[in-house]
C-alpha cells in the first residue's frame, strides 16, 4: 500500500483495474492471475487410520505448529513441541501493561498500557473468508468481535493534497465516484460511446451512474442534499426549528484526481480486507492461549533449536536452554513438523534434500514495524467521531488505526499509531531505538491528530526485524522464488515437512499458517499408514 | 530505477506545527534532531553513512556487531566476507537466508555507496571502492 514503483507491478496493476472497473473486474483478473478462490479449508481434518504409536517431535509453538500437535495427538500419535519462547502463539501475540519485550540490540521495554488496553504486533484482523481459522476460533470458543477496517469517517491525508489537512474518508469517496459519474454521464449523452454501447445499455448506464454517483436529475455531481447523502453535510439534519441539513461543497475532479488520496480507497475493495472482518476479544493472543490449552502439556518452552539430523529411522534435534544455553539436549521423533520461521531455519544444520535447502534459503523476510500509543483520551471518538477503522496517510507512519472495543467510553485509549509493512519506512522505523520510533510516531501523528500534543502517555514500537524469534515480519516471496522454490519447500523430504505462513499461498496471514499445518500432517499421516 | 524518488528530511518539510512540536519532543528519543525518511518505494538517503544508519543498522546494529536471537544477524565488523567486494554487493542487491534484497529499492550509487562505506568502517580497511557500474553489471 506503501509502495510507488515506478514500474507496475501486479498488485498495482490490480489496484487500478479495482479502482477503475470495480471490484468484480478486479476480482476476476486476481482469479486469472491465479490470486484469488474460494477457501480450500472443507471442515474439520479426518486423519484416518492407526498411526501405531508412530511420534511427531512439533518445532514450534506458533499456530501452525499447535494445530499439527492437536491434530496429530488427536489422531494417535505421540507429540512433543520444542517453543524458543516462553509463551506460547509465535506472531500470534498481543502486549498488554506489565509485559516486557527485549529486542535483538538489547533495547528492553515494558509496556505501560492501562489494564484492558493492548497491542497486537503481529496479526490483528481476521478476514471472513479464512475459514480454517474462524473454524479453530469457534471450536475453542474464541469470543469474536468486527474490526473495522473501513470506516467512512476516518481520514485520508497527503501532505501534498488540500494543503495537508486531512480529508474525510466518505467525502474522497464520494468526490471520486461522482466524479467519474458525471464525466461518463457527459460522455454518453454526447453520443461518445454509441459504437461500444447500445441504446438501451446506455440508458440503464445513465441510470446507474445517477445512482453510484449521486448525481442529480441533469446528471450533475452538484452541492445538493443528493451528494450531501454520500459526502456528508456542512450542517446535519437536526430537530425543532434548527432540523433543516446544509449540504457539503464537492471537490472538483481536477483537484480529487491530483490528490491521488483515491489510491487508498483499493485497501477497502481488496479480498483480504472486505468486510466483514475480526478480532479475537481481548487480544490476538486469545487465540493462542486457546490453543494451548489444548496442547500446552506438550511444550518445551526455552527451547532453543540448534541442529535438526534425520536418517531412515527417524528424526533427531538438538537444542539449548535459549535463556541460559548450556549442555546440548536432544530429542528424537519418527517424524518432525518444523515450524520455524525461515530466516532461522536457514541458519541451522539440517538434514535435507538441496533442492529442500535451496528453498529455504530463497524467502526474504518482509519488513514491518507496529507501535502502539496510549492517550488520556479517547479523542478521536470523543473530537472527531472515529469509532474504529483505519486512517491512511503519506507521512512515514502511514496508517492510523483506532481501537475496535471499548467504544465511546471515558478515558484512555490505545490507537495504532504506525503501521508499515515493506517498503523504506519499515526499514527505517526498524533501524531506529524504540523510544525514538514512538516519539517520531507522536510527531507524525500529531500532523493528523493535533490532540496527540496535549494527551500522549506512552507507547510502545515493535519492529519486526529486531523480533529475536523470528527475525522478520513473514515471509516475501516473490514470483520467481515461489515459481522456483514453492514446491520443494513443501514437499516432505525423508521424514521432515515444512509448515508456517511461509509454506502458503497466504504469506503473513494466520491462515496461510493453520492450511499449511493441515496440508502437511494430512500427507505425512498418509505416508504413515500407509508404510 | 533510480530517477524517480524524492529525498525528503522529515519533519523540516512539514506545516510549522509540527516543527514546533517536534522541540517539544525531541527529547524523547536518543535519535538524530533531523531524520531521511523515503517517500516512496525508492530509498531517498544517499551517502553510505545515511543508508547504513537509517537501513541496515535494523538488523546488524550501530556498531555493525550483528545480534543474536533464536538466528543470528551476523557482525560486519573487522568482516572478512567484506574482502571480495563481489560478495557485499551480491548481498545487498539479491539478499540471501535472513537478508532481504534492496535491489529494487536501491540504485546502483546507493549500493555502491553503502558497500563501501561497510568496507572502510568497522574495522574493515579495504580500499577498492566499488563503483556503480559494477553494481549495474552484478543486477541479474
Amino acid at each position: 500500500m506503501q509502495s510507488e514503483p515506478v514500474t507496475v507491478r501486479r498488485r498495482d496493476l490490480l489496484a487500478l483495474i479495482g479502482t477503475v472497473a470495480g471490484s468484480a473486474a478486479m476480482y476476476h483478473a486476481m482469479t486469472s492471475l491465479g490470486l484469488a478462490s474460494e477457501s480450500r479449508y472443507k471442515g474439520p481434518i479426518r486423519l484416518e487410520g492407526d498411526p501405531r504409536g508412530a511420534s511427531v517431535l512439533v518445532l514450534g509453538a506458533g499456530l501452525a505448529g499447535m494445530t499439527a500437535a492437536l491434530e496429530l495427538r488427536k489422531a494417535g500419535y505421540t507429540v512433543q513441541i520444542l517453543e524458543f519462547n516462553a509463551r506460547p502463539g509465535g506472531r500470534n501475540w498481543t502486549l498488554r501493561g506489565g509485559d516486557a519485550f527485549t529486542e535483538l540490540g538489547g533495547h528492553k521495554q515494558v509496556c505501560e498500557f492501562e489494564d484492558g488496553l493492548y497491542l497486537n504486533p503481529g496479526p490483528w484482523r481476521i478476514p471472513y473468508h479464512h475459514r480454517a481459522l474462524l473454524d479453530y476460533c469457534r471450536r475453542l470458543g474464541i469470543a469474536l468481535e468486527p474490526f473495522n477496517q473501513l470506516n467512512h469517517n476516518a481520514l485520508l491525508h497527503s501532505v501534498r493534497a488540500f494543503g495537508g489537512k486531512p480529508q474525510r474518508l466518505r467525502a474522497v469517496k464520494a468526490d471520486f465516484q461522482g466524479q467519474i459519474a458525471e464525466l461518463l454521464a457527459k460522455v454518453t449523452q454526447q453520443g461518445k460511446l454509441d459504437e461500444t454501447v447500445s441504446k438501451e445499455d446506455q440508458e440503464i448506464l445513465l441510470q446507474a451512474l445517477r445512482s453510484w454517483g449521486a448525481l442529480d436529475n441533469g446528471y450533475g455531481y452538484k452541492a445538493n442534499l443528493i451528494s450531501a447523502e454520500f459526502r456528508g453535510y456542512t450542517k446535519d439534519p437536526g430537530g425543532g426549528l434548527t432540523a433543516m441539513p446544509e449540504p457539503s461543497e464537492p471537490v472538483g475532479l481536477s483537484e480529487v484526481l491530483k490528490s491521488r488520496l483515491w489510491r487508498y480507497l483499493r485497501g477497502f475493495a481488496h479480498y483480504n480486507f472486505q468486510t466483514t472482518m475480526f478480532q479475537p476479544v481481548g487480544g490476538m493472543d486469545m487465540i493462542g492461549k486457546a490453543f494451548a490449552k489444548e496442547v500446552g502439556d506438550l511444550i518445551r518452552y526455552n527451547a532453543k533449536v540448534t541442529q535438526i539430523q534425520q536418517d531412515a529411522r527417524g528424526v533427531t534435534v538438538s537444542y539449548v536452554d535459549a535463556k541460559n544455553p548450556g549442555a546440548v539436549q536432544q530429542v528424537h521423533a519418527d517424524w518432525c513438523v518444523c515450524t520455524i520461521p525461515l530466516t532461522i531455519l536457514s541458519q541451522l544444520p539440517l538434514d535435507v534434500s538441496a533442492a529442500m535447502k535451496s528453498a529455504i534459503d530463497a524467502v526474504p523476510y518482509a519488513a514491518s514495524v507496529k507501535i502502539g500509543l496510549q492517550f488520556k483520551r479517547r479523542f478521536w471518538e470523543e473530537d472527531e467521531a472515529i469509532y474504529g477503522g483505519i486512517s491512511y496517510t503519506d507521512l512515514p507512519i502511514r496508517q492510523i488505526a483506532y481501537p475496535n472495543y471499548d467504544y465511546n467510553r471515558a478515558g484512555r485509549g490505545v490507537l495504532l499509531g504506525a503501521y508499515l509493512f515493506d517498503g523504506p519506512n519499515s526499514y527505517e522505523f526498524t533501524a531506529m531505538s524504540p523510544a525514538e520510533r514512538v516519539a517520531r510516531a507522536v510527531e507524525f501523528g500529531a500532523v493528523i491528530h493535533p490532540q496527540y500534543k496535549s494527551e500522549f502517555e506512552n507507547g510502545i514500537a515493535v519492529a519486526w526485524h529486531r523480533v529475536p524469534f523470528v527475525l522478520g515480519c513473514a515471509g516475501d516471496w516473490s514470483d520467481e522464488a515461489r515459481a522456483a522454490h514453492y514446491n520443494n519447500l513443501c514437499q516432505i523430504d525423508g521424514r521432515i515437512a515444512l509448515a508456517g505462513e511461509h509454506a502458503s499461498a497466504l504469506p503473513a496471514w494466520q491462515e496461510g499458517a493453520i492450511l499449511s499445518a493441515l496440508d502437511a500432517i494430512a500427507r505425512l499421516h498418509d505416508r504413515v499408514v500407509r508404510t | 530505477m533510480g530517477q524517480g524518488f524524492r529525498r525528503v528530511r522529515w519533519p523540516v518539510r512539514l506545516a510549522l506545527s509540527a516543527v514546533m512540536m517536534l522541540s517539544a519532543t525531541a527529547r524523547a528519543h536518543d535519535g538524530p534532531e533531523n531524520r531521511i525518511f523515503s517517500s516512496g518505494f525508492n530509498f531517498a538517503e544517499t551517502t553510505g553513512e545515511e543508508l547504513f544508519t537509517n537501513v541496515c543498522q535494523g538488523c546488524h546494529m550501530p556498531d555493525a556487531g550483528g545480534a543474536s536471537g533464536a538466528g543470528v544477524y551476523p557482525s560486519l565488523v573487522a568482516d572478512k566476507n567484506l574482502e571480495a567486494r563481489g560478495y557485499p554487493v551480491y548481498l545487498v542487491l539479491n539478499g540471501r537466508r535472513a537478508m532481504p534484497p534492496f535491489g529494487e529499492m536501491m540504485t546502483d550509487a546507493q549500493i555502491a555507496a553503502v558497500v563501501n562505506y561497510l568496507r572502510t568502517h568497522f574495522g574493515n580497511a579495504y580500499d577498492d571502492a566499488v563503483t556503480a557500474n559494477e553494481v549495474r553489471d552484478a543486477r541479474r
